[in-house]
């Protein structure tokens, strides 16, 4: 599918979604709480077939912190960049993604290690790289006296 | 006495309890420090749990404090040995977003750099996982040989490991004037000593017998894994971005995509061999014919990108290596993530190791050759 066709079916299929050309591939912006099933569709629809989740990474805004998926089709051979902004940031939470493609799981462990995004229905969430009790660097507002210096 | 004996020797009454074993993460053939909590029964492995963070660094939150041009260093010190290919993804990730085109000259001597640390790598891989499943011999053949691409870079760019050679715009420097000569001369002794190292390890029966069909990953598996590079490929996923999405000199010449069929380890031993020698003759294409002209392109001194998010995939020598950069218009991003090869690929460790013996486990990491810098970063 070319990235019009599949900008095309995308927006004529979820409305409520916002769909556009990125600068390199397509875009698509959905509401949390349909992301699952949204996702689902991705994977199990023969005509879009993404089987390959390349990237998963989080992004904190002011108003929000942002979970990205960078998909490709093994099949297809065409690339989407779906996004999903959590309600807000003192609790973010987000469906898990992972029984859908396996390396969500540990992308997620990262999220929630560096972002603080908890994830429902995750198998098992824990914090990958850091302790328990650190904060979450990779939030804008993040201070840590000890080791960050700053200019 | 018999017969307490045959009672003894019946395995269904002999019942040991799980127990765990730390592996690492100062241990050998975890190739750095990586800690595997593995339950045991007996010595049959029933669940690996990878435990990683000994050596996180902080890349990613380092980048949003630098420039541009200040974190295509930071990435040597993730997989630094395919340093040469994380540099080429920043840099070709900030020039698409800018819509600069580089040099011919430039994509030529970027291609052949990575090529050159692509073969470096995979015949540290050859040597150390030839010493992880106990065969010494092997380690000194690679390093040896390893030596010569080494002294190679090091005339060029100064460094051995870290090379921070490729820079937004081109590359450092230009090549040394013996480059071309060397490059050829290495290219055709190597071309001789690789049939040795299939005759030492490749052909052993007795190293055949502890990697064939042995920790088979399947093709659906390595996708829903996101499993790439030569690990991905053993399993017949054709995930080679330099065939799929080809970038700097890649569009120019003509390869194969070593594909395998059965994702065993002796398959993944099979592909990254069958790489050295495709590796050859990408380089061969394009040494003799590197085009005139400047090594790098005039830039700015402070690198602003326009806002916008930029995505690029590229090959490292473990697999699809990607930078993820979102920018606010400023001259630091406003986040970067690194899509790391060896993160997707460590965990799957605990897929398909499950129900083989221990000693298996240090075969299968051997064959996914992980680095573990790239895993924490």
């Amino acid at each position: 599918m070319t990235n019009e066709q599949l900008i095309e079916q995308l927006s004529s299929a979820y409305p409520d979604a916002v769909v556009k050309q990125g600068s390199q591939y397509p875009e698509i912006l959905i509401p949390h709480d349909k992301m699952h099933t949204f996702m689902q569709k991705l994977k199990s629809d023969s005509a879009f077939a993404f089987d390959y989740l390349v990237c998963q990474s989080g992004v904190d805004y002011p108003a929000f912190i942002q979970v990205v998926y960078h998909l490709e089709s093994t099949t297809h051979k065409h690339f989407l960049v779906v996004k999903t902004n959590t309600a807000d940031r003192e609790t973010p939470a987000l469906d898990t993604v992972a029984d859908i493609w396996p390396t969500a799981e540990f992308h997620e462990d990262e999220i929630f290690d560096l972002l603080g995004i908890t994830f429902n229905n995750h198998p098992h969430l824990r914090r990958l790289f850091l302790d328990e009790n650190w904060g979450f660097p990779l939030r804008k507002d993040y201070k840590d006296d000890i080791h960050v210096v700053e200019r | 006495m018999g017969a307490i004996i045959e009672k003894i020797i019946t395995t269904d009454e002999i019942k040991t309890d799980e127990y765990l074993v730390n592996i690492g993460p100062q241990h050998p053939s975890t190739h750095g420090v990586l800690r595997l909590l593995t339950k045991l029964e007996g010595e049959i492995v029933h669940n690996v749990e990878p435990h990683i963070g000994y050596i996180h660094s902080g890349i990613e939150k380092m980048t949003e404090a630098l420039s541009y041009p200040q974190i295509v260093h930071l990435t040597d010190r993730m997989d630094y040995f395919s340093s040469s290919m994380n540099n080429e993804a920043v840099c070709l990730c900030v020039e698409n977003a800018l819509q600069i085109e580089v040099p011919e000259r430039v994509k030529y001597i970027r291609t052949i750099f990575s090529e050159l640390q692509r073969l470096a790598s995979h015949q540290l891989w050859w040597c150390a996982s030839g010493m992880d499943l106990g065969a010494l011999t092997a380690f000194f053949y690679g390093l040896r040989d390893r030596e010569d691409i080494l002294d190679i870079l090091e005339e060029t760019c100064g460094a051995r490991l870290t090379l921070n050679y490729i820079v937004p715009g081109g590359v450092m420097f230009d090549i040394h004037p013996n480059f071309q000569k060397n490059v050829k001369a290495f290219i055709t002794k190597f071309r001789k000593k690789l049939p040795e190292y299939d005759k030492l390890l490749t052909d052993n029966i007795i190293f055949q017998n502890r990697t064939k069909g042995v920790g088979v990953l399947s093709r659906e598996d390595a996708i829903a894994f996101g499993v790439t590079g030569p690990t991905g490929r053993a399993s017949g996923f054709s995930c080679d971005v330099r065939k799929h999405h080809p970038y700097s000199a890649y569009p120019y010449i003509k390869f194969d995509e070593k594909l395998g069929t059965d994702g065993d380890s002796f398959m993944r031993w099979k592909v990254r061999m069958n790489e050295m020698w495709e590796s050859m003759n990408i380089i061969e294409q394009l040494i003799d014919n590197i085009p005139e002209g400047d090594f790098a392109l005039k830039m700015k001194g402070v690198i602003k990108l326009p806002e916008g998010e930029f995505y690029q995939r590229v090959e490292s020598a473990r697999g699809e290596f990607g930078v993820y950069i979102v920018s606010d218009g400023k001259k630091n991003p406003y986040r970067v993530k690194f899509r790391s090869p060896g993160f997707s690929n460590l965990f799957t460790i605990n897929h398909i190791t499950k129900g083989w013996k221990i000693a298996d486990l240090v075969a299968i990491m051997a064959t996914f050759d992980l680095v573990i810098p790239d895993i924490d970063r």
